[in-house]
C-alpha cells in the first residue's frame, strides 16, 4: 500500500512537472488573446481584457500595427502547411512503408546501402543540398511549386517512415504471413491483410512523427518558393514588422498552427495504443 | 490424403556451401504419417519449409499426388502446416485463427463451427476460444496452432514440433487422439520431433536425419532391430546402444576394451564377414539379460558398477573385461553394485558395423 505521504509528494511532483512544461503553452494561449500592450506592460499581469483582435486580424488578412495596416496572408500560409505536410507523408508513406517492408523481409545485394543512404539524408546539413537545388529548381521549373517542395520534403519524411516501420516490419514474424500464404492467399494479400495490419502502431507512429517534421520544417520552402507556397513557419516571419515585433498575432498564429498537429495527434492516438497492447505476442 | 514424394532434394542456404538438407528421398504413402526425427540443426524445419514452399529447392523433386510442386506458390500446394514458432495472429480470437483457413474457401458458418468445436474439443482447447493469442501460455499457442493446420482438408499437413511446449500426461492423451483423428481422416501427415517415443507412438515410419542426410527412413521395429548405421544405431533408444570397436575371430566376434585388449568373445556365424577389420559391435542394453541362464545366449561374467531404478526398470552398469556396459533390468533381477554376475547377450541381439562407414553390415550372428 502507498502511504498517503507518498501520494502528496507524488502528486505535488507531477503539478511541479507539469506546470514546467505546460506554462510555456498556456503563456502563450493567454498571449493569444492580449493586446500588444498588456504583453508588454511590466510587470506581467495575468489580469487582461482578452481580445480576439488578433485572431480577427489573422483570418482576415488586416494587420494593424502602430505604423498602419499591413497585409498578411497567414490563412494561405496555414492552407500550405496543411498541403505540403499532408502530401509529402502521403508520398512517403506510399513509398515508404513498400520500400521498408522489403528492407525488412528480403536481403538483397545493396539493401542494407540504399536503406542507410537514404538515413544518411538526415545527417546533412539542409542548406548544402537547397542552394545547388534552387539553380536546378529554376532551371527546370520547380522552384515555387508544391510538386517541387514536397519532393523535397521526401528527404525528411521518407527516411522516418522508412526506419520507424521497418523495425516494426521486423517484428512481424515472418511465419505469420506464410501462415497466411499456405492458407491459399497471395504475396500482396498477405502483405495488404497481414503485415500492414501488424505494422500499423509503426506506420500510425511514423506518418505522425514525419508530419510533425514537415509541418516544423522552415529553410526548404525560404529558399525553394516563394509565399504563395510557404508554410506557416516562413510566414511567422512577417510579423516582424518594422515598427516591431506582434506578439500578440505570433501568438494567435501559434495555436492556428498547431491545430491540425494536435488533431492528426488524437487521431493517430488510437493506433499507437493498439501498439502497446499487441506488443505481447509470445512464441 | 495424397502422397507426398520427395526424390533426392537438397538446400543450401544463401552462400553457404554446406548442404542444409541433403539429397533427401522419402516416398510417403497416401494416408501415412512419418515422424522427422533428428538432433538440433539437422535440417527438419529445412525440409518441411520446401514441402511448403517457403524455400526453394536447390536441387531435386518434391511431389504432392502426382503434381511436381517445386514451382507452385506455397498457396497452391494445398498443405497444412502447424508451425514450430505457433504463428497465430494476435488481433484475431483463437476461433478466427483456427477457422481462418476454412473462410478463404467459403465453407458455410455451420460446417466452420463443427469442425472448429471438434478439433478443439479433440485438443482440450475448447474454453480458449473466444480468447486472443497473446494471452495465451505457450502450450495453449502450440495447440491453437495445431488445430489450425488439423481443422483443414489439406493434400499433406507438416506438424513442426507441435508438443513440444506440453506436459507429459496431456501429450501422452493428445497423442492416441490425434493420431486416430489422422487415421480416420486418411490424413498424408510428417511430423517433426526430437521425442523418439512420440515419434514412434506416432507414426507408421521414421525417417532420422543427421546433418542435412537422411539416415534412415522405416519402421520403428527397423530402427530399433536393424538400425542402417552407427548413427542410428545409437540415436535411437534410451538407454543408447552399446558400441564397442571389435574384430572377427574365426568362430565369431570379440569385443575389444579402451585398451584394444579382447573384453569378452561372443560366438556365432559372421559369415558375410571377410575383409572387415575396422568394425564396431553393437549390443541393445535392453537386450541384455542381467543374471544370466538365457539359453543360445552368449553368457559372460560382469561386474556391477552402478544401478539406477528409474520407477518401472533399472539400468544396470556393467564391466565387462573392461568394457563399460549399460543394461536394463526389472527390480528382482537387479544385483548389488560390487558383485560378480553372469550376463547373457542373445546373438540376435549384437549389430555390426563398419567402423569407417558406421554402416550396419550385420544385424544378429
Ligand atoms: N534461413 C536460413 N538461412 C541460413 N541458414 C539456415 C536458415 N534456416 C536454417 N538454416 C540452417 O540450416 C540448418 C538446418 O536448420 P533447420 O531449421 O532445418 O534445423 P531443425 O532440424 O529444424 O532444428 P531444430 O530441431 O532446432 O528446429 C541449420 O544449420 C541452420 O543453421
Ligand atoms: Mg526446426
Amino acid at each position: 500500500m502507498q502511504s498517503p505521504a507518498f501520494r502528496v509528494v507524488r502528486a505535488l511532483l507531477l503539478l511541479l512537472i507539469g506546470i514546467f512544461f505546460l506554462f510555456p503553452i498556456v503563456w502563450v494561449l493567454l498571449m493569444s488573446f492580449m493586446t500588444n500592450v498588456d504583453i508588454l506592460r511590466s510587470p506581467p499581469s495575468p489580469f487582461f481584457v482578452p481580445t480576439l483582435r488578433n485572431y480577427v486580424a489573422l483570418i482576415s488578412g488586416h494587420l494593424s500595427t502602430s505604423s498602419g495596416e499591413v497585409q498578411i496572408d497567414y490563412m494561405h500560409n496555414l492552407l500550405n502547411s496543411v498541403i505540403l505536410s499532408t502530401c509529402s507523408v502521403i508520398v512517403s508513406l506510399i513509398l515508404g512503408v513498400p520500400a521498408a517492408y522489403a528492407f525488412a523481409r528480403f536481403k538483397f545485394r545493396g539493401g542494407e546501402d540504399m536503406a542507410f543512404t537514404l538515413l544518411s539524408f538526415r545527417f546533412a546539413p539542409p542548406l548544402l543540398v537547397l542552394l545547388p537545388l534552387l539553380g536546378y529548381f529554376q532551371a527546370i521549373g520547380l522552384y515555387d511549386t508544391y510538386f517541387g517542395l514536397i519532393w523535397v520534403y521526401q528527404l525528411i519524411t521518407l527516411p522516418l517512415v522508412l526506419w520507424i516501420t521497418r523495425g516494426y516490419f521486423e517484428d512481424v514474424s515472418e511465419d505469420l504471413e506464410l501462415a497466411y500464404r499456405l492458407d491459399g492467399h497471395s504475396w500482396l494479400s498477405t502483405f495488404f491483410r497481414i503485415s500492414i495490419p501488424l505494422a500499423r502502431p509503426g506506420i500510425a507512429a511514423a506518418g505522425l512523427l514525419s508530419f510533425i517534421f514537415a509541418w516544423n520544417n522552415f529553410i526548404f520552402a525560404l529558399i525553394l518558393g516563394s509565399s504563395s507556397v510557404q508554410p506557416v513557419t516562413v510566414g511567422a516571419l512577417a510579423f516582424i514588422t518594422a515598427s516591431g515585433i506582434e506578439y500578440g498575432q505570433i501568438a494567435a498564429a501559434l495555436v492556428l498552427s498547431v491545430i491540425p498537429t494536435l488533431i492528426l495527434a488524437i487521431f493517430t492516438q488510437r493506433y499507437l495504443v493498439e501498439g502497446l497492447s499487441l506488443g505481447a505476442i509470445k512464441g | 490424403m495424397s502422397t507426398l514424394i520427395l526424390d533426392d532434394v537438397s538446400k543450401i542456404y544463401g552462400k553457404d556451401t554446406r548442404r542444409s538438407v541433403d539429397g533427401v528421398s522419402m516416398s510417403i504413402k497416401d494416408g501415412e504419417i512419418i515422424a522427422l526425427l533428428g538432433s538440433s540443426g539437422c535440417g527438419k524445419t529445412s525440409t518441411l519449409r520446401m514441402i511448403a514452399g517457403f524455400e526453394d529447392v536447390t536441387s531435386g523433386t518434391i511431389r504432392i499426388g502426382d503434381k511436381v510442386v517445386n514451382d507452385l506458390k506455397p498457396s497452391e500446394r494445398d498443405v497444412a502446416m502447424a508451425f514450430e514458432g505457433y504463428a497465430l495472429y494476435p488481433p484475431l480470437r483463437v476461433r478466427e485463427n483456427i477457422a481462418f483457413s476454412l473462410l478463404k474457401n467459403r465453407t458455410p458458418r455451420a460446417e466452420i463451427d463443427k469442425r472448429v468445436g471438434a478439433v478443439s474439443d479433440m485438443l482440450e482447447i475448447g474454453p480458449l476460444l473466444d480468447k486472443y493469442p497473446p494471452s495465451l501460455s505457450g502450450g495453449q499457442q502450440q495447440r491453437v496452432s495445431l488445430a489450425r493446420a488439423m481443422v483443414r482438408n489439406a493434400s499433406a499437413f507438416l506438424l513442426d514440433e507441435p508438443m513440444s511446449q506440453l506436459e507429459p500426461q496431456l501429450r501422452a492423451l493428445l497423442r492416441a487422439r490425434i493420431k486416430d483423428h489422422m487415421t480416420a481422416h486418411r490424413m498424408t501427415t510428417v511430423i517433426v520431433t526430437h521425442d523418439q517415443t512420440e515419434a514412434i507412438a506416432l507414426s507408421d515410419r521414421v525417417a532420422v536425419m543427421d546433418k542435412g542426410l537422411l539416415q534412415q527412413f522405416g519402421t520403428p521395429d527397423d530402427l530399433r532391430e536393424r538400425p542402417a548405421n552407427l548413427f542410428v544405431a545409437s540415436f535411437i533408444g534410451e538407454p543408447p546402444m552399446n558400441i564397442f570397436p571389435g574384430a572377427r575371430t574365426e568362430n565369431g566376434v570379440v569385443v575389444l576394451n579402451e585398451r584394444g585388449e579382447a573384453a569378452f568373445g561372443i560366438a556365432g556365424a559372421t559369415g558375410g564377414l571377410s575383409a572387415h577389420d575396422g568394425l564396431h559391435v553393437g549390443i541393445r542394453p535392453h537386450r541384455i539379460h542381467v543374471g544370466g541362464g538365457v539359453p543360445g545366449a552368449e553368457t559372460v561374467q560382469g561386474e556391477v558398477l552402478s544401478s539406477h531404478w528409474l520407477g518401472d526398470h533399472s539400468h544396470i552398469g556393467l564391466s565387462v573385461g573392461g568394457c563399460f556396459l549399460i543394461a536394463v533390468g526389472d527390480r528382482d533381477a537387479t544385483p548389488p553394485a560390487g558383485s560378480v554376475v553372469p550376463v547373457s547377450i542373445p546373438r540376435d541381439a549384437v549389430h555390426l558395423f563398419d567402423s569407417a562407414s558406421g554402416a550396419a553390415i550385420q544385424h544378429g550372428l
